[in-house]
């Protein structure tokens, strides 16, 4: 441990009222160290947790990878892991979340934006203060009961106006999805276009722009890096979320993007599997494993395009 | 304090930026202008909720004329300039009372067009304010906002507000850049192109090179000097020896508890030379404020 250069040399105090003993220097030092050492562990945590989980995934899907072509799993458009005659497409688990995560975010994007755009341009502060409270409120809603809310309420619903819905449908946990991202996209969309310093907007004004035209050609193309950064949470969690889509859109290995079919996705078979119980080298157990890595592809995908475009847009106050 | 021989006022030194012969002004051959009252105050107060910012303010402001407006922090200098693009509209709370009007136009009444009110006054802030696109589409976009849509008219425009603020040369090849790049100098003047472009016939520039670094603090001011006799120009600034060197006329304020009031006002000379009220002088000299 290196010693404080304060204990070698230490500094005259003659004359002030300042008496550091030797004790309290060497204390001090310990402490510093210490301290940043403590942080340094909590820092690596992360990235070794990371690098754990890659490392199970990539090790466990290996063995299905020696049964399973690499071709065969990205064409196939059959998932039938448990059936005599197994078959690994996993397209079948990726058209369902790919189908529920878009219908998420097309409904998540307008309606964040919008929502962002009154808070932060429009609303007064009581009214902001009334309102934010109640948007982080659906964050805490657990989302096994959006699922049986989506299952039981909401497809019935939709079921009156669109009569060929199926009871297990993409349809309904898409919408339901979009609507519990809200707290995370409209609230950093939120914080990003107020981050965008008011002297933007004045100028705005004293061009002559309106309201809506300093929030929509100044503040939010301002904010486009936060707002980016919302939307990519959004996302990622639109992709990784389980429970509404376990529930509520079946878990029925089925190619498809119609959404009013019912189809199983990636994390739903995931969790399927794993409340199972699969001998541990089965390649049905060992097909989680590579489910589970195209999820994280997928995911890693979002956030790197998320990084670049912040980047790209990336602004200097 | 010194005073100023008045022979060397006329002398048109060879370099005006700050530091060299701060007192120098411009060596202006013409008058600005006729004296015609351009912009009108009669009786302005404005004051947020229930705090009095500025009152009892009559003024008139000539056309084509540089006017400082000058005085302590807080005695509602800033309020005044933006009382006169309306943009206390957008401070909750805020009234603006009496009578202010731009020749015939009744800048307070509820029915004056905005944008229209806009367009004719421009206006520049204290931290350069350009908006986070390109130099093309920082000066496009306010005239798309005011209906201008055509490619080569907008060209034209912009090229003709470059040169003007003697930006084109130095970013003519870079137009499609960030604006966000430029220096803070380049900043700001970019800002009064984005004004200019407007073709306004006000400015108001509240304390414009105050963030500036003094090399283009002074090239800002070489500019604002250069938009005499062609718009009316209103300029707040701490910087006593700045108002001296470019201003035709001088509002001073002050703040009497808190409330803002018009002391004195007059041409730049009466102001700095001969000025009326004991706190104009004492203010001049330095020694409160």
């Amino acid at each position: 441990m290196p010693t404080s250069p304060s204990l070698s040399n230490p500094p005259s105090t003659a004359g002030s009222p300042i008496r550091a003993s030797e004790g309290f220097l060497r204390r001090r030092a310990l402490w510093g160290s210490l301290a940043g050492g403590i942080l340094f562990v909590a820092a690596a945590a992360s990235v070794f947790v990371t690098l754990g989980i890659v490392y199970v995934l990539i090790t466990e899907s290996t063995g299905f990878f020696a049964q399973v072509s690499l071709l065969d799993f990205l064409t196939d458009t059959q998932w039938t892991p448990v059936f005599e005659n197994a078959r690994f497409g996993v397209m079948t688990l990726v058209s369902a979340t790919v189908t529920v995560a878009g219908i998420a975010l097309a409904v998540s994007i307008p309606a964040g934006l919008a929502l962002a755009m009154y808070l932060s341009e429009y609303a007064r502060g009581e009214v902001r203060e009334t309102v934010k409270p109640f948007l982080e409120l659906l964050e805490g809603v657990p989302t096994v009961v959006y699922g049986y809310f989506t299952l039981l309420f909401f497809t019935p619903l939709l079921q009156t106006f669109i009569p060929g819905l199926e009871g297990f449908n993409m349809l309904g946990p898409g919408i339901v999805m979009g609507i519990m991202i809200l707290p995370y996209t409209a609230s950093v969309s939120e914080d990003a276009m107020r981050a965008v310093p008011s002297g933007l907007r004045e100028a705005g004004y004293a061009l002559g722009y309106s309201r809506f035209r300093v929030a929509m050609r100044v503040v939010v193309p301002a904010a486009f890096s936060g707002i980016t950064a919302a939307f990519i949470l959004g996302m990622s969690r639109a992709v990784g979320e389980t429970m509404v889509v376990a529930i509520a859109a079946g878990q029925n290995p089925n190619f498809s993007f119609n959404p009013t079919e019912g189809a199983a996705t990636i994390t739903a078979y995931i969790v399927q599997m794993a409340m199972g119980d699969l001998p541990h080298d089965s390649i049905a157990y060992q097909s989680v494993f590579a489910a589970g890595i195209v999820l994280f592809i997928i995911t890693l995908t979002f956030n790197l395009i998320g990084f670049f475009l912040r980047r790209r847009y990336k602004e200097v106050y | 304090m010194d005073i100023i021989q008045p022979a060397s006022r006329m002398t048109p030194g060879p370099d005006r930026r700050p530091g060299f012969m701060p007192w120098v002004p411009y060596p202006y051959t013409k008058p600005c202008c006729e004296p015609v009252a351009h912009i009108r105050a009669e009786q302005l107060s404005i004051s947020y909720d229930s705090r009095q910012a500025l009152q009892d303010v009559d003024l008139e402001i000539n056309r084509g004329c540089i006017t400082a407006v000058v005085g302590p922090s807080g005695c509602g200098k800033t309020s005044f300039l933006m009382s006169i693009n309306r943009l206390t509209d957008l401070i909750p709370g805020c009234r603006v009372s009496g009578n202010l009007h731009i020749k015939e136009l009744d800048v307070l009444a509820p029915i004056t067009n905005l944008l229209h009110l806009r367009r004719m006054v421009g206006m520049i802030f204290q931290k350069p304010t350009v908006f986070p696109f390109s130099i093309r589409k920082n000066l496009e976009l306010p005239l798309r906002e005011h209906g201008t849509h055509d490619r080569t008219l907008m060209a034209s425009a912009i090229e003709k507000v470059l040169q003007q603020v003697g930006l084109w040369n130095e970013v003519k090849d870079r137009l499609d850049r960030s604006a966000q790049a430029l220096s803070g100098g380049q900043q700001q003047r970019l800002c009064l192109a984005r004004a200019l472009v407007l073709s306004p016939d006000v400015l108001l520039l509240d304390e414009p090179c105050s963030a500036l670094d003094p090399i283009s603090s002074g090239i800002v001011e070489d500019l604002i000097v250069s938009l005499r006799g062609h718009y009316t120009v209103l300029i707040v600034t701490h910087n006593l020896a700045q108002a001296r060197r470019i201003a035709d006329h001088v509002a001073f304020f002050w703040s009497f508890n808190g409330v803002g009031r018009l002391v004195e006002h007059g041409s730049a000379q009466e102001i700095f030379e001969s000025p009326k009220e004991e706190l104009t002088v004492a203010y001049i000299s330095g020694m409160r404020g």
